[in-house]
């Protein structure tokens, strides 16, 4: 038990009340430089989650508890006897009473503006009646420099190395003001050997400690050499101290120096940043205030310009007596760089090991190959321009849109009875879910079911390459014994034209500069329908064969370009898109329907096992 | 967040509506009618019934005493001489001690005839709150301070255990134990209405109840969350003699609409030096530098942001001073401190964004008006903060000094004013 005049040593330990986590990293990191044996915090409570939060600890991971109130925290961790109340002025009161109520909990830290006076008051008194010690509120906390930090307190870690609070010098600091807490440690931190602690105790009118709680324990704590007090105009707390340093209560040099001294050529009006910062009475002036520490024998500076000199002569005296020893500077230590920090400021750089080159969320608008999407709804691009932006990365013309547009129209459905349809009705009568369903039925596009677009394309333009003619190329296939990709269909025929191969060709008859490959293809056609009637040209071929039309033409594309799509296999995705529409349409219609689980009839399986004989095994 | 004055007409309507709930035999209705400037004494009239039956008293409810020595109170006039002197005072310039300001509201309630004066009081202080009490209220209870019993209140036991009757002056006789329960019953409803200070002074007996005549009350405006429903409709008008310019309203309502701090006094709108500092304490140290450095009748405002705002609220805080700076030219030139110790966990560069926007924005004015800039400030991205002010310095053609934490806060000061003086 370490005695009652130190709040934290570098063995305490703490909770922190709120899901702060950039202040649970500064006092993990702060932990980290001071080279602690362990983590100061014990555990997060945050009322709207239990569980556990990540944090750094130098350069690796730790996981540090989560729960959901302060007596299960208190509980588990009986060895924490801190809390950092980052509560809402609305939650403040509560949860520091519950936490006082915790036997094991003796200082709390409360963070939140704008706490009604009679709350603190009671907060206050309650702590005092069980020698409990409140910080707060409206403050940034306070440190023991090598060993603690409440919270933000100190800032960033650059400012906490050029203050040097990662190892204990000799000087006891405490104000009002959180904000002027890290500008003393500066200060102090030039004119001696450092802030042994320094404590805000917080600007409203009734802190939870009082500046003078704060000095008594320094002049008690035999470490802490020389006090440091920076006070306010309004109130009477400065007083309390004076009449300390009368009774010789305080023996410690102290350098004290009270803000506000501009007030008496102010309108009395003017309320300062802080609620407890305007002079009722004249003694509750700034320049009384500071006669009145003068005359009691503290050393005051003429102004706040003179607060350094006056910690230095000070310093340099105790030095001088030998009441002070040189400091031995140890090595100032290393925090590894926060990796988005770093990023930010150019001073790292990473290969990334994933690229993008279509779309770009990480601006104020999304671009599609660069352009904005409110351009591309502005300019009317349609389904088939964004198909354009994000597979080809071109603005292609319109009346290539338009084709991909009529592509993805025309292959939507085609009934329930083809395979893809059917297995996602089969899937969706199971019982699976949109999206399951819609990929059993996607899971069956292949070479047999509308998955020969691009190995039409490839074969015809193959063909159409080598300089074949119609039937040298017919004859070649067939002696490779493969059945002509795009050519074919279960029941389609000559008499029975497939209206959808129709209309695309008359499209593009009528728009494309030209399709030369397609009348070839066609060629292709009148040898295989003379031998069979329904070796037609099918929509997957149609399809395959016009795109490289298309792409020949349009002027769009090298020819390096066009080979990639053949290559790559963009050309099934036209079918895989459209078909998708008809799917999620007979998906839902079967859930809709509410239609039960399939079960293929048992009369229209040919049941034929084969013999003991047959699957005997020859030994 | 502080203690704020309320309007007498508030205070006592607090009173009639809440004190019962403490004190079953408090009967005060709380007549009381407000009169602003743009009250219509007709329709006044006609929601007030009383005003044209009852003798009433008419005076000024804006946060100052001793009326009645300034000779603004109207005592047991009828509805038309009530009338007429609301007419003849309202708009008034008067003198108020040092503070000179004009007459805005008014309170009117019934004329209550009494000899008895009786003073009571609560304040509080970090223990607790105390009561004051004396037979000799009115004007003389400041002379008669030796009759006031003082009746201590813990903050945590309550005014249950005190002993207030064996205490109270024997003259009371058979009133002790309606004064005893009144006492008791307003430190409750004072309490419980986030009051910070209350003074009743006087109150008398009326019919053999209570009546509260004159009363000075303060709240605690941090209590708003838990006292919206007993607050509904309540005002925290400015100071005596104190009107918010466009500009502090502006700021005021900002602050208003944020977590973040926003504060903007103006006090020599013609002043030289300007300040822009980030926080409630590095502010005041400021404003204590420019006096100390004799240049008080210069400083042209007090204020402070702090807190983390964003980067439109310091745009709108910056746009809004750099517009008042710029609207009279005065051949000396003028300063502009952007102050501040080093933060904790405000994020400087982006503070400094806003600011930057603003200062752009304002380059010809700045120009014109001969304005010189000096920034001195610290903290998370302090660097970047900084660089962002330099770079804009040589773009804008207009100086700027800037200094970080190796540099004394308040030096900026100096630097600034030294320029001034020649």
């Amino acid at each position: 038990m370490s005695p009652n005049y130190v709040l934290f040593d570098r063995n305490t330990k703490a909770f922190v009340y709120g899901y702060q986590t950039n202040a649970i990293q500064r006092m993990l990191d702060f932990d980290y430089i001071c080279n602690r044996p362990d983590p100061s915090i014990s555990a997060i409570i945050n009322p709207s989650r239990a569980g556990i939060h990540k944090a750094f600890w130098g350069s690796k991971e730790i996981i540090i508890p989560m729960y959901r109130s302060i007596s299960l925290a208190a509980k588990a961790y009986p060895e924490a006897d801190v809390m950092v109340n980052f509560a809402s002025h609305r939650s403040a009161f509560d949860t520091t009473m519950e936490a006082l109520a915790e036997e094991n909990i003796r200082v709390v830290a409360v963070i939140a503006e704008g706490v009604p006076e009679r709350q603190s008051r009671i907060m206050s008194a309650t702590a005092k009646k069980q020698g409990k010690i409140i910080i707060g509120p409206a403050t940034v906390g306070g440190m023991t420099a090598g060993a603690f930090r409440i919270g933000n307190t100190a800032g960033t870690i650059e400012n906490i190395i050029a203050s040097k609070l990662y190892r204990p010098g000799c000087v006891g600091f405490v104000s009002k003001s959180g904000g002027m807490l890290n500008e003393a440690f500066n200060i102090i931190s030039r004119n001696s050997d450092g802030v042994y602690e320094g404590v805000a105790i917080g600007g409203d009118r009734y802190p939870g400690s009082t500046m003078l709680d704060h000095i008594l324990r320094y002049e008690e704590n035999p470490a802490i050499k020389m006090i440091a007090c920076l006070g306010e105009l309004g109130g009477e707390d400065e007083y309390r101290i004076i009449s300390a340093l009368k009774e010789g209560k305080i023996k410690k040099p102290l350098v004290a120096w009270v803000t506000g001294t501009c007030s008496p050529v102010l309108p009395a009006s003017v309320q300062f940043g802080h609620a407890g910062a305007k002079a009722d009475t004249h003694k509750e002036t700034a320049q009384a205030k500071n006669d009145a520490f003068s005359e009691a024998g503290a050393y005051v500076p003429t102004s706040f310009d003179g607060y350094g000199d006056s910690v230095r002569q000070v310093y340099e005296t105790l030095l001088s007596q030998g009441v002070v020893l040189p400091l031995i500077e140890p090595e100032a230590p290393k925090i590894p760089a926060d990796y988005s920090k770093a990023l930010a400021s150019g001073d790292i750089r990473k290969p990334t090991t994933f690229i993008c080159t279509i779309s770009d969320d990480s601006g104020e608008e999304v671009l599609y190959a660069g352009k904005k999407l409110s351009a591309v709804m502005d300019e009317k691009m349609g389904i088939g321009g964004v198909i354009g932006l994000l597979w080809f990365k071109k603005e292609l013309p319109d009346y290539a849109a338009g084709f991909i547009e009529l592509v993805l129209q025309i292959v939507a459905d085609h009934g329930p009875a083809v395979s893809g349809a059917h297995n996602a009705i089969v899937a969706s009568c199971a019982g699976k879910d949109l999206i399951s369903s819609l990929c059993s039925g996607l899971l069956t596009i292949g070479p047999r079911f509308g998955g020969a677009i691009d190995d039409a394309a490839r074969e015809f333009k193959h063909a159409k390459e080598a300089d074949l003619t119609p039937e040298q190329f017919v004859s070649d296939m067939k002696r490779k014994g493969i059945n002509i990709p795009g050519i074919g269909h279960k029941i389609k025929s000559v008499k029975n034209p497939d209206k959808r191969v129709q209309l695309l060709i008359s499209y593009a008859r009528a728009n494309f500069p030209s399709t030369e490959l397609l009348n070839y293809a066609l060629l292709v056609e009148e040898l295989t329908t003379a031998k069979k009637g329904n070796l037609i040209l099918n929509v997957d071929g149609c399809i395959g064969i016009l795109f490289l039309d298309l792409m020949t033409s349009c002027g769009a594309f090298s020819k390096a370009e066009i080979d990639e799509v053949v290559r790559l296999g963009y050309l099934n995705g036209l079918f895989a898109l459209g078909r998708s529409i008809g799917l999620i349409g007979h998906i839902l219609d079967q859930k809709r329907l509410g239609s039960r689980l399939y079960r293929h009839p048992a009369e229209d399986i040919a049941y034929i096992m084969p013999s003991p004989e047959d699957i005997k095994c020859k030994r | 967040m502080a203690q704020r004055g309320i309007r007498e007409y508030d205070a006592k309507r607090l009173l009639a509506g809440f004190l019962p709930q403490y004190l079953n035999e408090f009967s005060y209705k709380g007549d009381l009618a407000l009169v602003g400037p743009e009250t219509d004494l007709e329709e006044l009239a006609s929601t007030h019934p009383w005003l044209k039956t009852a003798r009433l008293v008419v005076k000024p409810d804006q946060l100052f005493g001793k009326r009645g020595k300034h000779g603004l109170v109207l005592l047991d006039a009828d509805w038309d001489r009530a009338k007429k002197f609301l007419q003849e005072k309202m708009g008034a310039l008067v003198a108020v001690g040092d503070i000179t300001g004009r007459l805005s509201h008014f309170l009117i309630e019934p004329f209550i005839p009494h000899i008895e004066e009786l003073y009571v009081a609560i304040s509080s202080n970090s223990d607790g709150d105390n009561i004051f009490f004396s037979m000799q209220g009115g004007v003389f209870v400041e002379e008669n301070w030796d009759k006031v019993v003082r009746f201590h209140v813990d903050v945590l036991a309550g005014i249950d255990g005190v002993d207030i009757k064996s205490r109270l002056p024997k003259d009371l006789g058979e009133k002790s134990t309606a004064v005893d329960n009144f006492i008791k019953a307003l430190w409750r409803f004072y309490a419980e209405t986030g009051f910070s200070y209350l003074e009743i002074n006087p109150f008398t007996f009326h019919n053999g109840s209570i009546v509260p005549l004159d009363m000075v009350a303060k709240l605690d405006d941090a209590e708003e969350y838990w006292q919206r429903k007993r607050w509904s409709g309540l005002a925290f008008p400015e100071p005596f003699g104190r009107s918010l310019s466009k500009e502090e309203l502006f700021i005021k309502d900002l602050d208003s609409k944020t977590g973040a701090s926003l504060k903007l006094t103006i006090l020599n709108p013609e002043g030289r030096v300007w300040t822009m500092v980030a926080g409630g304490g590095a502010s005041v140290i400021y404003a204590d530098t420019i006096c100390d450095l004799g240049f008080a009748k210069e400083m042209a405002n007090y204020g402070e942001y702090s807190g983390d705002p964003n980067t439109e609220e310091t745009y709108y805080y910056t746009r809004t001073i750099l517009d008042l700076m710029t609207r009279h030219i005065d051949p000396r030139g003028k300063m502009l401190l952007i102050g501040g110790a080093i933060a904790n966990f405000t994020d400087v560069a982006k503070t400094f964004k806003g600011v930057v926007v603003a200062l752009e924005e304002y380059q010809q004015k700045l120009q014109d008006a001969g304005v010189k800039i000096y920034v001195r400030r610290g903290g998370p991205n302090y660097e970047q903060g900084l660089k962002l002010m330099r770079s804009l310095g040589r773009r804008l053609g207009v100086p700027i000094e800037v200094y970080g934490p190796e540099t004394h806060m308040t030096r900026i000061v100096p630097l600034a004013l030294d320029g001034a003086s020649t």
